[in-house]
């Protein structure tokens, strides 16, 4: 009892001299495990952490490293995002839909609404928190806010592009949980206030970021004009293209925008254009390095120091890596037995590349008899061409890693039957022989094989030489260029047409043609709609651009009719904007064996529709701007639905 | 606990969820009581119930011969074309929206759309002869103020199966809008490809696009023998 007594009255003394701190503060303890808002915006150190993560959350349509589809969580492969519109042929199994489909569905290409308004809302409370800081300096504190800024407009730019007009949120919405929500619906905004957002934004940080060409991962003044240049430029094609297209706009100019404005963002996009081309955002150029122009061409992406990059989604070892390379590499030489070959350019883009005098014409497979041509060598089919098309497409002859690859089909018999096996690098005796021999390339093509070239070409744009990118543990540091100094040329180039400048905007393009052997310049006169089209396809293939380049020149439901392409399709109107597309066609090469001809030995090549492609794309009018989704229109009324959707 | 797992087991056999819809609600779009042929699953229609929170349409597409049907709860539903499809003009409110049909439905219901097209394939004479299929027909134009579109171009498609259009076709004969002399009295002519496996007939039908409408107008399917 005594004891007891003791104890209590211990505890009584405890809880007294306890007492003496307030109430209030007793639970009021520093946590430990996380950083508050005040703690992260006192250093500059953590306040880069935080743009980090919004600067990974960037959307692209088009990537290394793949992206989040909306809504399911699946994840998009890198390869697979380049792998559509017939410009390639996807060599995977789970994947043969993308040419076994007759068209899109509306909801394709959108973006998660929920996913887009949490990171613009992420990213306005960033620039609330950063102008609110007073730990952090002056100079710091301003260039956080532009790169929040920059990040915030590029990311509406992804909205319009893909939807349109939508909701313009620049501040922080909080809702006061009374039950009524309609004071955070907001209505969707005109497609031409999102562009003009774009531009006014970019103009007003440009100075507050920084004009230095290294800085290729974080938003510089050139990633601002060039996002500009590229906004006034979609924008003014819009307005003058959509006139052709009536039924694709909204009476609200949700959609579409007047085409008396073209005039105004072509000038705008000009002027941007002439900003970094002038060099006043630091000395952006050509990538340049001489020696072979089509390793010049492909080195230009594996070269994080490239002057000609602009802005990139950036990789490294330790941190963030992808696995292009695990993916597309050639079958023959891969890293990781079991991954390679499934990104195979189609003979559609192949073809687009010009010869060197700067005219088209398709690869020569047929005399004017209709017989086959022989070339003694694989290689001399791609002959005299644009030096794009060899840093772009690894072609059968092309080399990777220094070593040869080995893509072709078979043999052509005497009797023009052919010789060939379903099984890559398979072994039979020829006619009159016994020694069984290879009748089949090792990379294919095999119809039906997966991992190796079914259209007999590879891609060569980002494919990692560095040794171990092509295994799945360690996977590639290559980085994606989101913008870069050519595409500004060819922005410039193209503003100016449409001004009626076609010297100037000759001068433009010929710097990138130069660049990729084509040293005969184009004149003034020769500069029209299609040769822009054309530049801008070949120059920037897998780049991201071919579908909003299309969606913008109201050219995307003429070159994705729906009508299956024929061979005479094919290998007509070269260059022409508005030739249709809608299968990826392969080029086989053969080995002609025929002990009594003097072409013996020599190659001859086939056009081939691999035998998966069953379906032709088909773009509807309604696919122009993808489909905000029904549950959104519920929780807010005001937003109107696309135009033939 | 046993009794609570028995309770839980005989209360689980009690159905709980609610008969399946089951009123039809059908019926064709049509131009003065004549079904309009269009090309499958590319013209939508969309299904609205009044009534309850959500907004969502309940979506679907026309059938190659005009027709459309949906199985529904009995209620109060509308009905819209959305804007810019199909080879027809849907009537529209001031505001330039697409304007609804209502519908009450109890138990089954046949409700036609009334809408305006653009022109009519008429009197469409489809023969088989020396391994071709020939067609005679005449265009009508039915819209003739501001709304009015020229003829892009007209086409004759013949298939192995019964759905015949611009996407499901064997063989087709384009006739550039330009090129046709008397719309009264258009021909056209496709060749019979080879037939694998062979078969002594092919379906046949007129399609007709518009400058700057996506959706064909079709004439009625017609099996040519031969």
């Amino acid at each position: 009892m005594k004891k007891q007594l003791t104890i209590v009255t211990i505890a009584i003394l405890l809880a007294g001299s306890w007492g003496c701190k307030k109430d209030s503060d007793f639970l009021n303890i520093a946590p430990t495990t996380f950083l508050t808002n005040d703690q992260v915006f006192s250093d500059p150190n953590l306040v880069l952490t935080v743009l980090a993560d919004l600067y990974n959350r960037q959307e692209d349509l088009t990537s290394l490293d793949g992206y989040l589809q909306p809504y399911s969580g699946n994840t998009e492969p890198g390869w697979r995002s380049m792998a559509d519109f017939s410009e390639s042929f996807p060599s995977e199994n789970g994947s043969s839909y993308l040419v076994q489909r007759t068209g899109w569905g509306y909801d394709t290409w959108r973006l998660d609404w929920t996913r887009a308004y949490v990171y613009l809302r992420e990213v306005n409370l960033f620039l609330q928190r950063d102008s609110a800081a007073t730990l952090l300096s002056a100079d710091d504190k301003k260039r956080f806010y532009a790169e929040g800024r920059f990040l915030r407009a590029n990311y509406y730019f992804e909205m319009v592009r893909r939807m349109g007009g939508v909701p313009l949120i620049t501040s922080i919405l909080t809702y006061d949980y009374k039950g009524d929500a309609s004071g955070l619906q907001v209505p969707r905004a005109k497609e031409s206030t999102i562009y003009d957002f774009i531009i006014s934004e970019a103009e007003a940080i440009k100075n507050d970021l920084p004009s230095d060409i290294n800085m290729k991962s974080r938003a510089s003044k050139g990633a601002a004009l060039a996002m500009k240049c590229r906004a006034a430029l979609y924008a003014a094609s819009i307005a003058k293209y959509g006139a052709t297209t009536p039924s694709v706009a909204l009476p609200g100019g949700e959609v579409g925008i007047d085409a008396s404005k073209a005039n105004g963002y072509y000038t705008t996009a000009l002027a941007a254009a002439n900003e970094i081309i002038t060099g006043t955002a630091g000395a952006y150029a050509l990538y340049n390095t001489g020696g072979n122009l089509s390793d010049n061409f492909s080195n230009l992406f594996l070269d994080k120091a490239s002057p000609e990059t602009i802005f990139m989604e950036d990789f490294k070892t330790g941190g963030k890596v992808h696995n292009f390379t695990v993916n597309d590499q050639p079958y023959s030489i891969s890293d990781e037995g079991g991954d390679a070959g499934r990104l195979n350019p189609s003979l559609n883009l192949v073809e687009a590349f010009e010869k060197l005098d700067n005219t088209y014409a398709p690869l020569a497979t047929k005399d004017g008899g209709g017989n086959p041509i022989y070339y003694t060598n694989l290689g001399d089919i791609f002959a005299g061409r644009d030096a794009r098309l060899a840093g772009t497409v690894l072609l059968p002859s092309g080399t990777f890693k220094g070593k040869g690859i080995d893509i072709w089909a078979g043999y052509v018999l005497a009797d023009n039957s052919i010789l060939t096996s379903d099984e890559a690098g398979h072994t039979k005796a020829l006619p009159g022989t016994t020694t069984p021999v290879q009748v089949v390339g090792i990379d294919g093509p095999v119809n039906g094989l997966e991992l190796r070239s079914q259209s007999g070409f590879y891609i060569r744009k980002y494919l990692d030489p560095t040794t171990g990118s092509g295994r799945r543990g360690q996977g590639s540091t290559v980085a994606f260029i989101r913008y870069r100094f050519a595409e500004v040329l060819l922005n410039a180039a193209e503003a100016a047409f449409e001004l009626g400048q076609a010297p100037v905007a000759a001068g433009f393009i010929n710097q990138v043609r130069s660049r990729a052997g084509l040293t005969t310049p184009l004149t003034a006169g020769e500069i029209t709609f299609d040769r822009i089209v054309h530049e801008r396809r070949v120059e920037l293939a897998f780049e991201g651009h071919i579908l909003f380049d299309m969606k913008r020149w109201r050219l995307a439901h003429k070159v994705w009719d729906g009508a299956p392409t024929t061979v005479t399709d094919l290998v007509a109107n070269i260059g022409s904007s508005t030739k249709h597309s809608t299968q990826p066609w392969g080029l086989w090469p053969y080995k002609y064996y025929n002990p009594a001809s003097p072409d013996n030995g020599k190659w001859l090549f086939r056009e081939t529709l691999p035998s998966l492609v069953s379906g032709s794309n088909r773009f509807l009018f309604g696919n122009y701007y993808s489909l905000i989704g029904d549950d959104v229109i519920a929780a807010n009324p005001k937003i109107v639905r696309q135009p033939n959707q | 606990m046993s009794i609570l797992a028995i309770i839980a087991a005989a209360s689980a056999c009690k159905k709980d969820n609610y008969a399946a819809p089951s009123s039809i609600l059908n019926g064709h779009v049509v131009y003065k009581g004549e079904a309009i042929q269009l090309e499958r699953n590319q013209v939508p229609l969309q299904i609205y119930q009044y009534g309850l929170g959500k907004v969502g349409p309940i979506g679907q597409s026309f059938a190659q011969d005009g027709s459309y049907s949906a199985i529904l709860f009995d209620g109060d539903y509308k009905i819209i074309v959305p804007n810019g499809q199909g080879p027809f003009l849907w009537q529209q409110t001031a505001a330039g929206n697409p304007d609804t049909v209502n519908v009450s439905l109890k138990g089954n219901k046949t409700v036609d759309l009334e809408v305006m097209p653009y022109y009519m394939i008429r009197t469409p004479q489809l023969a088989a002869a020396g391994g071709k299929v020939n067609a005679t027909f005449k265009v009508e134009k039915i819209i003739m103020d501001a709304n009015a579109k020229n003829i892009e171009r007209v086409s004759l498609y013949i298939n192995k199966d019964q759905f015949v259009s611009g996407g499901d076709n064997l063989a087709k004969t384009d006739l550039a809008g330009g090129a046709i002399v008397d719309p009264n009295n258009i021909p056209l002519s496709v060749t019979i490809p080879t037939l694998v496996p062979a078969q002594n007939y092919v379906y046949a039908r007129i399609g007709l696009k518009l400058v700057g409408v996506e959706d064909l107008i079709y004439s009625p399917l017609q099996k040519v023998s031969f």
